[in-house]
């Protein structure tokens, strides 16, 4: 069994601790059980069922570490990995970065609730039926599917040589689905992630996808420029994705971010977003359950980062904490943006004339210090005149900034959970209607 | 032990140091040994035969397991300090199946007989279940059973084996020469990777590979009028040993910046970065329009990898990747043809397992398919495509190209790329020589940004450095430089191609494809090449 429970972690783990002979030692154990099933051509085409449990060991001496991993357990195989940590931290040199160990009692941890035993019991038997399903809708529908259902179950613990103890488990499915015509001229899309798999419905997820599928074929160009776009959560989910990351002081304080200030600093209080803009973390959020600490040992909370365009709050490390002098702050384990009350539709609705987007492809950064990202539109691109779908357009490169993006916001929809389509993490984002929105080039891509 | 202890030990080569004795239940192993030694063949080969056994007695109808122990190693330092150093060590068993007529695999690290035994008989069960939904029972090519043979990257020195210190020292030492030149932050790494793969198939292979991979890199940068810029390094990942990092004279390219064939200076490249990242901060920013580009092989490998590589892979082209890496503007219909343009006449590209140095080059793919090399572009026509033993049938092969791979014990193997390169020009033709005839160009150097449409039409790259050319002379440095282009259209672009002397590889770790995804490492050989009439946008924008 690679998930242990919260007894036979620590036990496990204070059986390889005691093996230590470093000035500080933290031992961490990361199990996880999977199973996947992937579908093209409406047949299934591969599937497997793994199972992975690794130790971690990272051994100080003074300010000298070393780290080693292993995923062998005979006591033999533990003691060694220890003394290949310790040795490695020997002959490391000094980091002048390294911070001491936290120990128990500085602060209070509670319990993840992210862990959902129905989708920890997942079979394959119940991995294909619901793939059956998606199949199916396809199929009716004269379109060819093409898939992935995924279910994770996993934890992780780690406990110092101070003493401190943590435990985390948790349960996650993904489900993803491109369903295109023959002639190969129209093609759908849809994304879906959830802790419990009773709210996954790959009959409605694929139905959505089969439907843009079909509404996609014939798409007309339009010359590429600045338009007004409709992004749907999984389009605005992975442009955001890529600025979430630098919600970080250090990068920013030294200059080399988005969010460094131009002549030195960080943009802690600036408003550098439109007032719609608030984004903050909340690990206990019940659509959306994160881990509840960090490597470091700090427990993780509701962290604000962008408060109605404000940059609130950035992430310090602890290093970087007592270098500025200030309190650390832990990354968040999971972001959600919030919005307002209307739906997709009434976004839509609204609009007089615009693009809805479905999903973004590869987006990649081509200048950090802006975050200027490229990437393109697939699987459903939209027309939208007096508040109408109009007809299918071909799909474009944008080059285009997610700061740029969010001092643009026209209106944001209701937040719903999406997931990433490259990191396949799940977000809370709402659809976003954005202004001004920067095509660059026609993709004869569908 | 002592420094001095591990420095002995770790200077010992293979064989010099004792087996371990192995358990079958637990495998204990020394930590530095086992970095260097793998798990004896005779214990592999009876661990694979109970998963063969195992999956037949179950009703499999075909059953392959690799066992593989994944080393690896990574030194991480900035400025002046040495931010992580890290040993990780994997082992583990992954089986996979046909029963009823369908895939199913199943992996685990619990290597105990039993162990194997049930995940052979959870790789059946999978493809049991799996067998209700599939439209064709899989068709294997046929690949005789090759016995007990073995293969092993042609290593001068085994990275594993070097001592940290010396690493350490090489990386803290560049940083210096960074720091000294004036940069503001400096980060900068060596991975070292050994792949002990063994296969094993009820075709009656046994496979034993040592497979090594090293990949220097660094990333220098500079601050100057509130902003900053960066250069990357124009070492490539390698399938070498450490000798990749000890220079000599031959395997520098001159010209405005010093290049690199099989061997990288890693200190003169970092002194040259410093200098150019200080030049970046002041270059002029560029005017958008039609430019003829010059692209050094240490750029244009993303390319080719990108527009030439990905649509060239069976598994896209016929649906297989539809929901993830996405389909190809490539078909069967295009092919059969034999007479799809893909590029211009000059242009002949390659698929090739067997390239030394390079990061694809195995004797044996992951189902036991002996590696090979074929056309996949022949003067400037699309000719073949790339598949393995399931999808050979669709191209009317007899047998597997041999390009299957899985990034670990842990995951299923699947048609992967090879190294993909395109092939010198045939005419002796310089870099200097190609640059005369360029009216309005820009040369570029080193890999930037890159994305590509999911049909691999549309693309976008950037680079490490760009200089104007004007009237067939380098006029100076520009920055915000992307270009754009249809991949086929830039292809047939393609106007001039220098010859050998001037080829060289680069490459990438993080080849990604699959769901769950997966990395293949990959290599891209070319020769300095031109394109003409590319449209160059301007990247610069304000916050």
């Amino acid at each position: 069994m690679a998930i242990l429970s919260k007894a036979d972690a620590r036990a496990l783990l204070t059986k390889v601790l005691a093996y230590s002979k470093a000035d500080e030692c933290e031992v961490s154990l990361g199990g996880q059980e999977s199973g996947n099933i992937r579908y093209a051509r409406n047949a299934v085409s591969t599937a497997g069922d793994s199972s992975t449990l690794s130790l971690s060991v990272s051994s100080t001496f003074g300010k000298k570490t070393g780290n080693a991993s292993i995923n062998e357990f005979d006591d033999a195989s533990l003691e060694k990995v220890v003394r290949r940590a310790e040795e490695l931290a020997q002959l490391a040199p000094e980091n002048p970065e390294r911070m001491p160990l936290l120990g128990p009692g500085n602060f209070e941890f509670k319990d993840s609730i992210g862990y959902v035993p129905a989708t920890a019991n997942m079979t394959a038997d119940t991995r294909a039926e619901a793939v059956a399903k998606s199949i199916k809708v396809a199929k009716d529908a004269k379109l060819e599917a093409a898939g992935f259902l995924e279910n994770t179950t996993s934890f992780s613990a780690i406990l110092n040589s101070k003493g401190l103890f943590l435990y985390d488990t948790n349960t996650d499915v993904t489900f993803s689905v491109t369903t295109r015509n023959q002639e190969g001229t129209g093609s759908g899309y849809a994304a879906r992630g959830f802790n419990d798999i009773r709210k996954l419905d790959t009959f409605a997820a694929t139905s959505i996808a089969a439907s843009k599928a079909n509404g996609s074929v014939n798409a007309r160009a339009i010359e590429p420029g600045k338009y007004t776009v409709i992004l749907e959560p999984v389009a605005a989910t992975y442009m955001l994705e890529n600025m979430f990351r630098g919600f970080d002081a250090r990068s920013a304080d030294e200059g080399r971010s988005f969010m460094s200030k131009p002549g030195g600093g960080n943009r802690l209080g600036e408003q550098l977003m439109d007032e719609k803009v608030t984004i903050y973390s909340d690990p206990y959020n019940p659509e959306l359950p994160g881990n509840t600490w960090n490597r470091e040992g700090f427990p993780l909370e509701r962290m604000t980062w962008i408060d109605k365009g404000v940059v609130k709050n950035l992430s310090y490390s602890q290093f970087w904490a007592q270098k500025k002098n200030v309190k650390p702050v832990p990354f968040g384990s999971n972001m959600i943006m919030e919005g307002g009350n209307q739906s997709l539709e009434e976004l839509i609705k609204g609009t007089e004339k615009g693009i809805l987007v479905s999903r973004l492809w590869y987006i990649r950064m081509v200048d950090a210090q802006t975050l200027l990202l490229t990437g393109l539109t697939r699987d459903g691109t939209f027309y939208i005149e007096n508040g109408q779908i109009k007809f299918p357009i071909k799909n474009m490169r944008f080059n285009e900034s997610p700061v740029i993006m969010l001092n643009n916001v026209e209106a944001l929809g209701k937040p719903e959970r999406s997931i990433s389509v490259e990191s396949y993490r799940s977000y809370l984002v709402p659809p976003m209607k954005i202004r001004d929105f920067t095509f660059t080039s026609l993709s004869d891509a569908v | 032990m002592k420094r001095k202890d591990f420095l002995q030990l770790s200077a010992m080569g293979l064989g010099a140091i004792a087996l371990p004795d192995f358990s079958l239940l637990g495998n204990p192993i020394d930590p530095l040994q086992a970095l260097q030694e793998g798990v004896d063949v005779a214990v592999k080969k009876e661990l694979a035969d109970v998963a063969l056994s195992a999956a037949k007695a179950k009703g499999a109808t075909y059953a392959d397991v690799r066992i593989g122990r994944y080393l690896n190693q990574v030194v991480s330092t900035r400025e002046n300090r040495v931010q992580g150093v890290a040993n990780a060590e994997s082992y583990g068993v992954g089986i996979r199946v046909i029963a009823n007529g369908s895939w199913g695999f199943a992996s685990s690290n619990n290597m105990t007989k039993e162990g194997i035994a049930r995940t052979a008989e959870k790789a059946v069960e999978v493809a049991k279940a799996n067998a209700k939904i599939i439209s064709e029972p899989v068709k294997l090519a046929p690949q005789k059973g090759l016995g007990d043979v073995s293969w092993k990257t042609p290593i001068i020195t085994n990275a594993f084996s070097v001592p940290v210190k010396d690493k350490v020292d090489l990386l803290l030492t560049a940083n210096a020469i960074a720091m000294k030149g004036g940069a503001n932050f400096v980060n900068s790494s060596i991975l070292a990777i050994n792949e002990q793969k063994f296969f094993a198939s009820t075709d009656g292979s046994y496979i034993d590979q040592d497979i090594h991979r090293l990949f220097p890199n660094f990333t220098v940068t500079k601050i100057g009028n509130g902003k900053f810029e960066t250069r990357k390094g124009l070492g490539s990942p390698v399938g070498m040993g450490y000798e990749y990092l000890t220079p000599t004279a031959e395997s520098k390219v001159g010209g405005i910046v010093t290049r690199y064939k099989d061997r990288y200076d890693l200190l003169e490249d970092m002194k040259n970065a410093t200098e150019e990242v200080t030049q970046k901060l002041t270059a002029k920013s560029v005017e958008p329009g039609k430019y003829d580009l010059v692209l050094d092989p240490s750029h244009l490998w993303l390319t080719i990898h990108e527009s030439v590589a990905h649509p060239t892979e069976l598994d896209r082209v016929l649906g297989y990747e539809a929901n993830y890496a996405g389909t190809s503007f490539l078909t069967m219909e295009k092919l059969k043809t034999k007479k799809f343009k893909f590029g211009s006449d000059i242009v002949n590209v390659v698929a090739d397992k067997l390239q030394p140095g390079s990061l694809g080059a195995v004797g044996y793919d992951d189902e036991g398919v002996p590696c090979k090399k074929w056309d996949l572009i022949k003067d400037g026509v699309l000719v073949n495509f790339q598949a393995i033993r399931d999808q050979a049938h669709i191209l009317g092969l007899k047998e597997s190209q041999g390009c299957c791979y899985a990034q670990t014990w842990n995951d299923v193997q699947f048609q992967r790329m090879p190294n993909v390169s395109l092939q010198p020009g045939k005419k002796q033709l310089s870099v200097d020589d190609m640059i005369k005839d360029v009216e309005k160009g820009i040369y570029i150097i080193g890999d930037g940004s890159f994305s590509i449409d999911q049909q691999r039409y549309n693309f976008q790259f950037g680079g490490q450095t760009f200089y104007e050319i004007r009237n067939g002379k380098i006029a100076g440095m520009l920055k915000d430089v992307a270009y754009q282009a249809n991949t086929q259209e830039f292809w047939n672009s393609c106007t001039a191609i220098a010859d050998e002397r001037d080829y060289r590889l680069g490459g990438a770790f993080n080849d990604g494809k699959g769901q769950p995804g997966q990395s293949n490492a990959v290599s891209h050989g070319s020769s300095t090449s031109r394109f003409n009439g590319v449209n160059v946008i301007n990247t610069a924008r304000k916050i």
